[in-house]
């Protein structure tokens, strides 16, 4: 709730009245193309649950994992989409800290995208034990085995970093939502407002209700900025306090931050284009909102873009012959195409956002948001599997692929996200009521303030 | 607007305003006539409602502290106590490694930190409230606004008479 934000401009020439009626009218009974949307969406979520349940009855064989490559589809991916649950909580924490009142329309859109990713993320981990009856093994809890969590190893501090990050997450969207809430309660009627009433926990809008909402916004706002960084650090460190070549390096934590930044901005516009479209909420998410976003796309880029060529010189300025030689099979050996992939995807591609009529123009950046996110997935692929396979001996050397198992495990994640996030929009307003009208004079005021 | 209530037999009177000006006019008339204990609707947080009310700073920072230095030393505490309860030597490492403690500490920190911090603001906004709030219109919470006096038959007529000349749209007893 930014009540200090920098408001819309004034073409937007929005009320209250209206704010209330454009959000909670995306709440009206879903059409035609939402549920063939849906459709489609079980439809993988489906292929995915079956490849699942094959690898369950026949064990963690039916991948392409090739020893010593145990790492593969499914760290990959449950990497990327804690990556993609970074934007959400930068969009919600940071940018409120600084104030920018753009993020007003964007950021609920990207919250829930943020806990949803990382409920995602955390089907892999289990995904990837291969029997996963035996989770429950890895939580700290008195047992009669003899093991305790190893608080030393980086893999324990991903489970206290991710799962502090979902709570945090899903706190926040909450918290925000309540008042939200409260205004959809208000405008329904029969068994939704009855719903709605206990979802709103009897808010009313008191000043006592928003003098400690305002203070408990701001404080978990504060909370969460230094978590985002934090998650993406430990999870880069699952990664760099190993000795294995292309990963032992201390420039991990700020380069999977950016990228997490990065992949995460990119998602947010591909997820919110069709929103636009299919709401008809031109007027709420403006260009100048993805724009914004471009920006911010461009900036995380170039620091990934940077921290590729760092990655590189280092490892021929280093002079250790084994990191020199991972850093050439990465361009040059058998994962040539994922590496290109992943550098053009991510460094060339995103170079056009330099101009202001791509950056404006939104159709255009739908288009570069898939390429930056198939450019991510692609990242973590690069890091994590080609440093696997090409190790310190050539007999450890080997070429590992996903098959198809793992690809309907990735598929069936895409739909699973996209399963929650399409639930979401029908229940909740995807937009913040409360802070589209915060960022508008209120009533009997009209605009004084410029844009920004 | 409308008909002047019957406040004689009722403890408080509503307004119901169409403008911040307005709402906060007739405020800080009420707030002058020695008004307590005023309750203010509005769709959105306002700080000039704020300024005119005058209230101390929430109390929810210091559950945010206690939180989070309660996670912090939950953090510390977990990951050394069970470490010296389950001492295993791994990596050649010492059995209490502080270095990589610091991050079991930091998310602790964080997570008892932001949900104390919740359980402040609920603890102190009341909520979830199961009754309706006296006055309270579902118009609050679209573009209205709201104030709720309290008093003795007089000091209600003179609230009324307070909003009505702000501006007020319809006044009600509650």
């Amino acid at each position: 709730m930014a009540t200090m934000a920098t408001p819309l401009p004034p073409t937007a020439e929005l009320t209250y009245g209206d704010v209330n009626r454009d959000i909670i009218r995306t709440l009206d009974p879903p059409g035609r193309g939402w549920f063939l949307g849906m459709a489609v969406v079980l439809t993988g979520l489906a292929i995915g649950a079956f490849s699942w349940l094959r690898q369950l009855k026949y064990g963690l064989g039916v991948t392409g994992y090739t020893p010593p490559i145990f790492w593969g589809t499914y760290i990959t991916t449950f990497v990327f989409w804690v990556g993609i649950a970074h934007s959400g909580t930068l969009i919600s924490a940071i940018l409120f800290l600084f104030r920018s009142g753009w993020r007003s329309a964007v950021y609920r859109a990207a919250e829930a995208m943020t806990v949803f990713a990382v409920m995602t993320a955390g089907l892999f981990p289990v995904l990837h034990l291969g029997r996963a009856w035996f989770a429950y093994w890895v939580a700290p809890y008195p047992n009669i085995r003899g093991l305790w969590s190893n608080f030393r190893s980086p893999l324990v501090w991903d489970i206290f970093a991710i799962s502090t990050y979902f709570t945090v997450s899903a706190t926040f969207l909450v918290m925000g939502l309540i008042p939200d809430v409260a205004a959809i309660r208000d405008q329904a009627t029969g068994w939704r407002r009855k719903v709605y009433s206990v979802l709103s926990f009897g808010w009313r809008n008191s000043n006592t209700e928003w003098r400690h909402f305002m203070r408990m916004y701001l404080f978990l706002a504060a909370l969460s900025t230094p978590l985002v960084l934090s998650v993406h650090s430990v999870v880069s460190w699952d990664f760099a306090m190993g000795i294995v070549p292309g990963w032992h390096a201390t420039i991990f934590a700020p380069y999977f931050v950016a990228g997490a930044i990065f992949s995460g901005c990119g998602m947010v516009i591909t997820i919110l284009v069709p929103l636009r479209k299919a709401f008809k909420l031109e007027r709420y998410l403006t260009v100048r909102h993805f724009e914004n976003l471009a920006k911010l796309c461009l900036l995380t880029s170039t620091i990934v873009g940077y921290a590729y060529f760092t990655e590189y010189f280092i490892a021929w300025y280093g002079g250790n012959r084994f990191e020199q030689d991972t850093f050439y099979n990465r361009a040059f050996g058998d994962y040539w195409w994922a590496t290109w992939t992943m550098i053009t995807c991510n460094v060339f591609i995103p170079l056009v956002l330099w101009s202001k009529k791509v950056r404006t123009n939104i159709a255009a950046l739908f288009v570069i948001s898939i390429f930056i996110n198939i450019g991510m997935w692609f990242e973590r692929f690069v890091i994590i599997v080609t440093s696997l396979a090409h190790e310190f001996e050539p007999w450890q050397w080997a070429y590992y692929k996903p098959n198809w198992v793992e690809l309907g495990i990735l598929l069936g994640s895409f739909c699973w996200f996209s399963m929650w996030f399409m639930l979401f929009i029908k229940f909740f307003p995807a937009m913040a009521i409360t802070e589209i009208k915060e960022a508008l004079p209120p009533p009997g005021r009209t605009h004084h303030a410029g844009g920004h | 607007m409308g008909t002047p209530p019957v406040v004689s037999l009722a403890s408080g009177v509503v307004g119901v305003f169409g403008t911040l000006d307005a709402t906060l006019l007739a405020l800080k008339e009420l707030k002058a006539k020695g008004y307590a204990g005023l309750t203010v609707y509005s769709p959105t947080p306002q700080h000039e409602l704020e300024e005119v009310l005058d209230e101390p700073v929430s109390p929810v920072r210091m559950f945010t502290l206690v939180g989070a230095l309660t996670g912090c030393a939950f953090g510390f505490y977990y990951a050394i106590g069970t470490s010296l309860d389950w001492e295993l030597i791994t990596g050649g490492k010492p059995i209490v490694a502080l270095p990589p403690y610091v991050v079991i500490g930091f998310e602790c920190t964080i997570l008892i930190g932001a949900l104390a911090t919740v359980a402040g603001m609920f603890l102190n906004a009341r909520l979830p409230k199961l009754r309706k709030a006296a006055g309270y219109d579902p118009r609050f919470s679209a573009d209205k606004f709201g104030i709720v006096a309290y008093g003795g038959p007089a000091q209600v007529a003179g609230a009324e008479r307070i909003m009505l000349d702000a501006g007020a749209e319809e006044v009600r007893g509650v």
